[in-house]
């Protein structure tokens, strides 16, 4: 079990200007106690990736609702990679196709979570499969 | 409204035990729930009388259609002369996929075009700029030059039919591209009719289209209103919206509050900065509302908004002309009310949406496929939502006649709270030092965050239902077929751009860039400069990072 609070960082990679459910995740992170950052829309895998290192990031949340996620994602894992962050743990969410998931899952996301889905749910996902593996 | 004394007097006894009997129902059998309210929480009583809107006078607050302050309307005739335009928003892929679908659309009977634009042309990006990389034609459909855009357009008669367009920041250079469309294929400029959405304040708010800061945006958006004023006197070049803002969270009310204001602060600039008379180009201002699931609550929205801005445009800003003071609109289907579970169940509530649309007297329509949560639609799903509207149209009998509930003491008394509230926020703003002034400071932004996160919290806790979703939920997923937009795209597009820069004359396009430029820093009307720079094939990023440097870049602030 982790002794410290997670830091998790809810970010939006490539040009998608959706950004009512990462809003709405980071502040649930936020109440949930987890030292949250939120990057904001518009962010470059390389900004994305420097940030979560800079911040000593436990967990990146990478949220995409314009169909650019077969791309943008599996680029910010390799980003973060190879800037060294290789405990770095990711997940992702918004307008995915079920038929795209395994592709994600093969590039390194944990968890993908699509329209429905609760927060009380994505926290206790996150207490079971994110926070038992982060380093000390 | 004038009500006889007796009858207020009898109907207080017969109230009464009404009453009375409901204290003996609730007590034997319960109310559902403790509290019943709107989608966005908003306290509905359970039953309305003429008591709640005895304080009303017909002709000062209702009226006729057509005659201020318009809540039955703008149109004499209503939809007896014309229904509303059914206009289906669509773009995906490459200009040639686009322009199919369009031809398909209207074909099936769609009256009016509206263009979605990819991600990168939406910001302002070439295809070619590592900024793109992977949203190529995802989302709408990707547009980089003139090129491009007459494979959009081929075969569309533009002086017959007219063209929407949800773009922002770069709305002057796609309306720059239509125009010059418009005069390769010899229609006037005159002629040619159309709408560009072209609201940056909305985009601070919420859309997140985001390329130069509020003022220099704000500047771009007066420049193509003094133009259209001038030359172009057919087209409305703002689409002032509160979908983007619902969409993100907001409650009905912050919705009408922050479009009308956000209305008012273009019009406060266009007076000041280019010295027109409100009159000279309000008549071509538009709005764009959303149409959530609550039935009533839209209904009484819309009536709302015409209201407020007859009496925005009479009071506040002088306006003499009549037709400053119709507050015309188009509507889409909420979006955000669809779910991913249960696919089939959005049918009908777009269905709904689109008759509190029509019921609220929207001018013109998009609704929203079946599998929205999902992708772009396939053919047969936007076919599905298209014909939606036209059996309200043909078969349900709600365009017979106009505002038919005006007169619900419900329906009035929503439409009068609402206003009440909206005002309220409006004079808020206005302390605040107006819409600019407000967004620098976060208000708009926080109070979305803030109603997106309570909403949530609400649909977790079953507060609010959502049917599929948290509450009759079945373990079985309905597999639709799916729109794919494929990824190959892309490399065709940047192997499109670099052959027409191969071909373009150097000369020109530098010499279209620098006017750009220079009417920029001397704060003269960018237009005429952008239809000759997309003539010599400029691409949209070319134009845009001329804005950039002049303007600087503005990026997303990351509130929540």
């Amino acid at each position: 079990m982790a002794k410290r609070r997670l830091r998790i960082m809810v970010a939006k990679p490539g040009l998608d200007g959706h950004d009512r459910g990462a809003r709405v995740l980071a502040r649930c992170f936020r109440d949930a106690g987890y030292e949250t950052i939120y990057t904001g829309c518009h962010q470059t895998p390389e900004e994305i990736a420097a940030a979560a290192i800079q911040e000593d990031i436990d967990c990146v949340g990478l949220s995409c609702m314009s169909g650019a996620h077969r791309y943008l994602f599996p680029a910010c894992i390799e980003k973060v990679k190879e800037l060294g962050g290789n405990d770095i743990q990711f997940i992702g969410g918004g307008i995915i196709p079920t038929g795209d998931f395994q592709l994600l899952y093969d590039a390194g996301i944990k968890g993908i979570f699509t329209p429905g889905t609760t927060l009380p749910d994505i926290i206790t996902w996150v207490e079971e499969n994110i926070i038992p593996n982060i380093r000390d | 409204m004038y009500f006889a004394k007796e009858v207020l007097d009898s109907s207080s006894e017969l109230r009464q035990r009404w009453e009375d009997e409901v204290k003996k129902m609730v007590a034997k059998w319960a109310d559902q729930k403790e509290e019943w309210s709107t989608v966005s929480s908003l306290p509905i009583k359970r039953l309305y009388t003429p008591d709640d809107i005895k304080d009303m006078e017909f002709e000062r607050d209702i009226s006729y259609p057509g005659q201020y302050p318009f809540t039955r309307g703008n149109q004499v005739t209503g939809y007896r002369g014309k229904y509303w335009t059914f206009r289906m928003f669509s773009g995906f892929g490459s200009a040639k996929d686009t322009n199919e679908r369009w031809h398909m659309l209207l074909n099936a009977g769609q009256t009016g075009l509206s263009t979605a634009f990819d991600f990168p042309t939406l910001m302002g990006y070439d295809t070619d700029d590592p900024h793109a990389r992977g949203e190529c034609g995802k989302c709408g459909v990707a547009i980089d030059t003139l090129e491009d855009f007459m494979v959009l357009v081929d075969g569309i008669p533009m002086d017959k039919i007219t063209t929407s367009m949800t773009i922002n920041p770069p709305a002057t250079i796609l309306w720059a591209m239509y125009c010059a469309a418009a005069e390769l294929k010899g229609v006037p400029l005159t002629k040619i009719g159309g709408t560009i959405q072209n609201d940056m304040l909305k985009e601070f708010i919420a859309q997140k289209t985001l390329m130069c800061p509020p003022e220099p945006s704000v500047k771009l958006i007066s420049d193509t209103i003094e133009f259209g004023t001038n030359y172009v006197p057919r087209w409305n070049t703002v689409s002032i919206s509160g979908y983007h803002i619902r969409e993100a969270g907001s409650t009905a009310v912050q919705e009408l509050a922050f479009t009308l204001r956000d209305g008012m602060e273009y019009v406060e600039d266009v007076i000041k900065r280019k010295g027109l008379h409100v009159d000279a180009f309000a008549p071509r201002l538009s709005f764009f509302f959303n149409s959530h699931i609550d039935f009533f609550e839209e209904i009484c929205k819309m009536r709302a908004a015409r209201r407020i801005w007859a009496k925005a445009m009479r009071e506040r800003y002088d306006s003499k002309d009549e037709r400053s003071w119709w507050m015309r609109f188009h509507t889409q289907t909420a979006g955000c009310s669809l779910t991913a579970q249960q696919p089939y169940n959005n049918v009908v509530r777009t269905a709904t949406e689109a008759l509190a649309a029509v019921l609220g007297g929207t001018q013109s329509l998009h609704t929203n496929s079946l599998d929205e949560v999902w992708c772009l639609p396939t053919d047969h799903a936007v076919e599905i939502a298209l014909r939606t509207q036209q059996i309200i149209a043909e078969e349900t009998g709600a365009a017979s006649t106009i505002d038919p509930l005006a007169g619900s003491y419900f329906v009035e008394a929503l439409t009068n709270e609402m206003e009440e509230q909206a005002w309220e926020y409006i004079e808020k703003i206005d302390d605040m030092g107006g819409m600019t002034a407000a967004i620098d400071r976060g208000f708009p932004q926080m109070e979305l965050a803030d109603a997106a996160y309570k909403y949530q919290n609400q649909i977790d806790s079953k507060e609010k239902i959502m049917v599929g979703v948290n509450k009759y939920v079945t373990e079985d997923t309905q597999d639709i077929p799916l729109l794919d937009i494929d990824d190959a795209l892309e490399k065709a597009q940047v192997n499109r751009i670099n052959e027409i820069k191969r071909k373009r004359d150097d000369k020109a396009v530098k010499r279209s860039l620098d006017d750009i430029k220079n009417a920029c820093k001397t704060g003269d009307n960018v237009m005429p400069y952008c239809i000759e720079a997309v003539k010599n094939l400029c691409t949209v990023q070319e134009i845009c990072d001329v804005y950039r440097e002049v303007y600087g870049v503005f990026r997303d602030p990351a509130m929540y």
